[in-house]
């Protein structure tokens, strides 16, 4: 027996999928970023998508677990430093075996501070400003402040701590995922 | 072809990168209008392909795009809200 209400779905269902995909298209997007990682070179790329995001209208939320952590730490974010060791990538003007002699990795991040400057990249700071600013979701893992001994006021203000399960509900309607 | 238009707004984003050229167009259209018109300079090669993709995702109209070997010059009309 096809019931009323069967038939009338029947009838019009590419009416109801065009009125659904309306719907959903007026939803604003939504990207919802993992940082794992703390060395300088690292915690650029979730926060230039997620400043970027933002500002496109997208609803975003950055997820800052391990030593991702540490560019919402009051102090560590001001010392990210980038490592020349087992980083062949690394700005050095010398063999790569040389950055294991003290003192290479402050001049690998000297080297890369100063090349970002030179490009006017803005600083760590100053995008976590801009995603602050316009919107986006800091999330500190509470999991990693237990862990590290990280205390909320040891994070700069404004930030969201959460667990797994509520990122996830977020990044369950997400039309963008990443993990870095 | 864009010389009809007339920017309400002018931003130089030249000698930045990405994503700065991009947060510039947003700090721009959140001082117009809908309907007015952003003028944004810009020398990142990569702000010719992500200016348009801005403009599309956050509603508004590319109006025009110039490039020379030097920089970008695109016109964009605040829409949406």
């Amino acid at each position: 027996m096809v019931t009323t209400a069967e038939r009338l779905l029947q009838d019009n269902l590419s009416l109801f999928e065009a009125m659904h995909k309306q719907a959903h298209d007026n939803e604003p997007k939504r990207v919802a970023i993992v940082a794992s990682k703390g060395t300088l070179d690292m915690v650029y790329p979730p926060l230039i998508l997620a400043s970027s995001a933002a500002a496109m209208g997208m609803e975003c939320a950055v997820f800052f677990t391990f030593y991702g952590l540490n560019a919402l730490h009051k102090t560590k974010s001001r010392s990210l430093q980038v490592s020349p060791i087992a980083n062949p990538a690394a700005p050095m003007p010398v063999p790569n075996i040389l950055g294991a002699i003290p003192g290479m990795t402050s001049v690998a991040t000297w080297m890369l501070k100063s090349m970002m400057r030179k490009q006017n990249v803005p600083t760590a700071a100053e995008l976590i400003k801009v995603c602050q600013d316009s919107g986006v979701k800091l999330i500190a893992c509470t999991t990693t402040m237990g862990v590290m001994g990280v205390k909320e006021e040891d994070l700069i203000p404004g930030v969201n701590m959460e667990g797994a399960a509520a990122f996830l509900e977020f990044a369950s309607k997400a039309h963008v995922t990443l993990f870095v | 072809m864009s010389t009809a238009v007339t920017p309400d707004l002018v931003i130089d984003a030249s000698k930045t990168l990405c994503p700065v050229p991009v947060l510039k167009a947003r700090q721009g259209m959140d001082q117009l209008k809908r309907g007015q018109v952003l003028k944004l300079i810009a020398t990142d090669p990569g702000s010719k392909a992500d200016i348009p993709s801005f403009a599309r995702v956050a509603g508004h109209e590319l109006v025009s795009t110039e490039h020379s070997a030097k920089q970008f010059v695109f016109l964009v009309r605040k829409g949406g809200k």
